[in-house]
């Protein structure tokens, strides 16, 4: 027990000697949660649309006002020929175009219908559908207006109610995931950095050679990023509170045992990335590769699960950060209790222990 | 470089799996929405609407609980994202007062898909009452019949350009190429001048009469090849499993790419020599590279940013080309109709290896 105090000791004194990489540990969180939180936001908005319309009539320009008027809507101005329209999408100045027919009005009322077209630039699939979506409904509500009907008869209201997420805000959905990313980003490339340099130094091979048995020395080893990490978490969590607004609905206790977990994992998964590499470069290429860009597309921290194929479903099963988004979210926003995760937790807890597992074989095999 | 094993095999190999695996994961393109349904009418009407919205191809019906509080319970347990309540008085009020309501109630985490959702499941109620209104249209009395009638039409007719098909994997892979060149161009400049400082093999360069601006394009020029292999192969990745290829010309997409290239080798380059540690240095590039993504526009769209994320955008190269690949790609842009991305690019490359060149210092 005396052995591993004074070796904890020693790594706490390692990385505290190290003032310039402490507070890169402790200020990457606190720029990106703040700047994430407040920037990253999947609404569409400020759609810039252009207007042509060949022969203007009340109604066309009726039409062109409220879609002036509407807040979704950054006008752009009437076009002069379809050329110009195409020409300006195509530079990527222009979202959406509202085209009308020759003489709209006139043949709206004498042959009782009449086609607006619709431009829109739908490289981007999502802002293509919902800008077409806000400008349906704008004309919607204006044809509406116009009726001589007051109340159209057997219409069906939807009384809808947003549960958890009254005010729709983004940070709700993208705060967790933020905390899944940067914490595995910082425990894996801690761990699996220290420990790659100590082999190219060779001083690895100094302490392999001390009475401390193995696995001790790994948990010793892990301690003080364990320590740095959890201070790492309480701020972001801190700043999502107090800055980003974010709610602490569920048990505080549960978030900071499934953090513990997460961040055990995470360090697991940095000391696993040391046994396979031996230089430092490789290390960081290793973590960057592997925790970054699975973390982002496969944990559900910004495309929802459920919607992709069942192969690569099948692949977020072994993404950490998937599982930990889940329990956050569940706890922090929906307010759940321990019954409703704990699918989750085991999962987490298995994959530390396998982790660790194939560490120790790795390196007693080298030590062998 | 090349002596290390590692690099080149992450040069071929990277690119091409992680343009086979992770378009695949992208869409907002919400289908398999699964709702509750609590039908407290029990009606034909309340049956049909729920035929409806299983038929509609968006939602899975999960289940159809008795009552709102085991839907609910569902709803917590993770087995459904929303909640439809249909009242005890539904085809009743419909049939005596023309009009009727349901309500829903949505899990909206994920705020996109609950709002996608919604619209969605109203978008099926409007149908099914004009549905209703053509077949009780003769319980109408006659006068608000004819007015009915008489209401004029407009069609109003979606044309998706560029992506007809609405298809996501179209919109990211240009994404996608960017982030590889963002990840493979950024990390090895960023530990390579910090990696001889470490193993002490700057202290040599240091005492040969060598410039600094010499020193800085000698260390430019290979991520600058090893950029240009990682953009070929992804280029032939996406025609290959996808066929993708640039609608505007290819020439200008590798073009646009080498000077990116510049850019964030040399931002890499400047965190180097900051850095005292390969450590210190693979934290910060990570940290840059993490903004560059996040704030550039790939996942999330510049615009709806607020007004001083928008300012860090319009000096992060890393949305300059994401907007330029998306344009080539897609749009058919020509490289008259990109130039000012490119400018901007450029005036961004010269910015930063200038800083990279003053920040290298031979002392120290």
């Amino acid at each position: 027990m005396k052995q591993f105090i004074a070796f904890v000791n020693k790594e706490f004194r390692h990385i505290l000697r190290d003032n310039r990489t402490l507070l890169i540990i402790f200020g990457i969180p606190v720029v990106q949660i703040l700047l994430f939180g407040f920037a990253i936001n999947m609404e569409v908005q400020d759609i810039r649309v252009a207007i042509y319309d060949p022969t203007p009539d009340a109604l066309t320009t009726g039409i062109t006002e409220r879609i002036r008027q509407s807040a979704y809507f950054n006008y752009q101005g009437n076009m002069q020929s379809m050329v110009d329209v195409e020409v300006a999408m195509r530079k990527g100045k222009l979202d959406l175009a509202v085209v009308f027919p020759q003489n709209f009005q006139e043949s709206l009322v004498h042959s009782r219908k009449a086609a607006i077209q619709l431009l829109s630039d739908s490289s981007d699939p999502n802002r293509g559908s919902i800008s077409t979506t806000y400008a349906t409904a704008v004309i919607a509500r204006f044809q509406q207006e116009q009726s001589d009907l007051i109340q159209i008869p057997f219409q069906i209201q939807t009384e809808n109610r947003m549960i958890y997420n009254p005010l729709m805000k983004s940070s709700y959905m993208f705060v967790p995931g933020i905390m899944g990313l940067v914490m595995m980003i910082i425990c894996t490339i801690m761990t699996s950095v220290s420990i790659v340099r100590e082999k190219e130094r060779g001083t690895m091979e100094v302490l392999l050679a001390s009475p401390l048995r193995l696995g001790t020395m790994i948990f010793a080893k892990t301690i003080p990023y364990m320590v740095i990490s959890f201070i790492d978490f309480i701020i972001i969590l801190l700043l999502s509170y107090f800055v980003l607004g974010v709610p602490v609905n569920g048990s505080l206790l549960l978030l900071f045992l499934v953090a513990i977990l997460y961040i055990m994992l995470s360090l697991s998964y940095g000391l696993t990335v040391s046994t396979m590499v031996e230089k430092q470069l490789n290390a960081v290429i290793f973590s960057a590769i592997t925790a970054m860009i699975p973390v982002l597309m496969l944990s559900g921290m910004i495309f929802p699960i459920d919607n992709m194929p069942h192969l690569l479903q099948a692949l977020s099963v072994i993404v950490p950060a998937r599982w930990f988004i889940d329990v956050v979210r569940k706890v922090m926003i929906q307010g759940l209790g321990i019954t409703m995760i704990w699918k989750e937790i085991l999962m987490l807890i298995g994959m530390t222990l396998f982790l660790l597992g194939v560490t120790i074989a790795k390196t007693k095999k080298r030590l062998e | 470089m090349f002596r290390n094993p590692l690099i080149p095999k992450m040069i071929v190999m990277y690119p091409i799996m992680v343009l086979l695996v992770f378009p695949w994961a992208v869409s907002f393109e919400i289908k398999n929405i699964r709702i509750d349904v609590v039908d407290h009418s029990k009606s034909t009407y309340s049956r049909r609407l729920t035929d409806k919205i299983e038929a509609s191809g968006y939602f899975i019906l999960n289940d159809t609980p008795p009552d709102y509080r085991t839907a609910m319970w569902n709803m917590e347990q993770g087995e459904t994202d929303m909640i439809l309540e249909i009242p005890p008085s539904f085809d009743v009020d419909m049939v005596k007062n023309r009009a009727s309501g349901v309500g829903m109630a949505v899990n909206s985490v994920n705020g996109t898909q609950g709002l996608l959702g919604s619209n969605y499941i109203t978008q099926i109620v409007n149908d099914f009452s004009s549905e209703l209104r053509s077949e009780l249209m003769h319980t109408l009395p006659p006068q608000s019949r004819v007015s009915l009638m008489r209401m004029a039409q407009i069609d109003i007719v979606p044309q998706y350009k560029y992506n007809p098909s609405l298809d996501y994997k179209n919109f990211m892979i240009p994404g996608f190429m960017v982030l590889l060149l963002t990840l493979i161009c950024g990390i090895l400049p960023a530990l390579n001048i910090v990696m001889e400082k470490e193993n002490g093999t700057i202290q040599q360069i240091n005492v040969t009469p060598v410039s600094r601006i010499l020193f800085i394009l000698a260390k430019l020029i290979p991520f600058w090849v090893v950029g240009l292999v990682v953009m070929i192969i992804s280029v032939s990745a996406a025609y290959l499993l996808y066929g993708l290829w640039p609608a505007g010309s290819l020439l200008a997409v590798l073009f646009c790419a080498i000077v990116f290239i510049l850019s964030i080798s040399g931002l890499g380059l400047i965190i180097s020599n900051y850095s005292e540690t390969m450590q210190q240095a693979s934290f910060l590039v990570m940290f840059f590279i993490l903004i560059l993504i996040l704030l550039g526009g790939m996942f999330t769209p510049v615009s709806s940013m607020p007004a001083w994320a928008q300012l860090i955008a319009a000096i992060n190269p890393f949305s300059y080309l994401t907007n330029t690949f998306r344009m080539l790609y897609l749009n058919g842009s020509t490289l008259a109709d990109v130039s000012g991305n490119l400018l901007a690019l450029g005036a961004i490359a010269v910015v930063l290896n200038g800083w990279a060149v003053i920040s290298y210092k031979k002392r120290g």
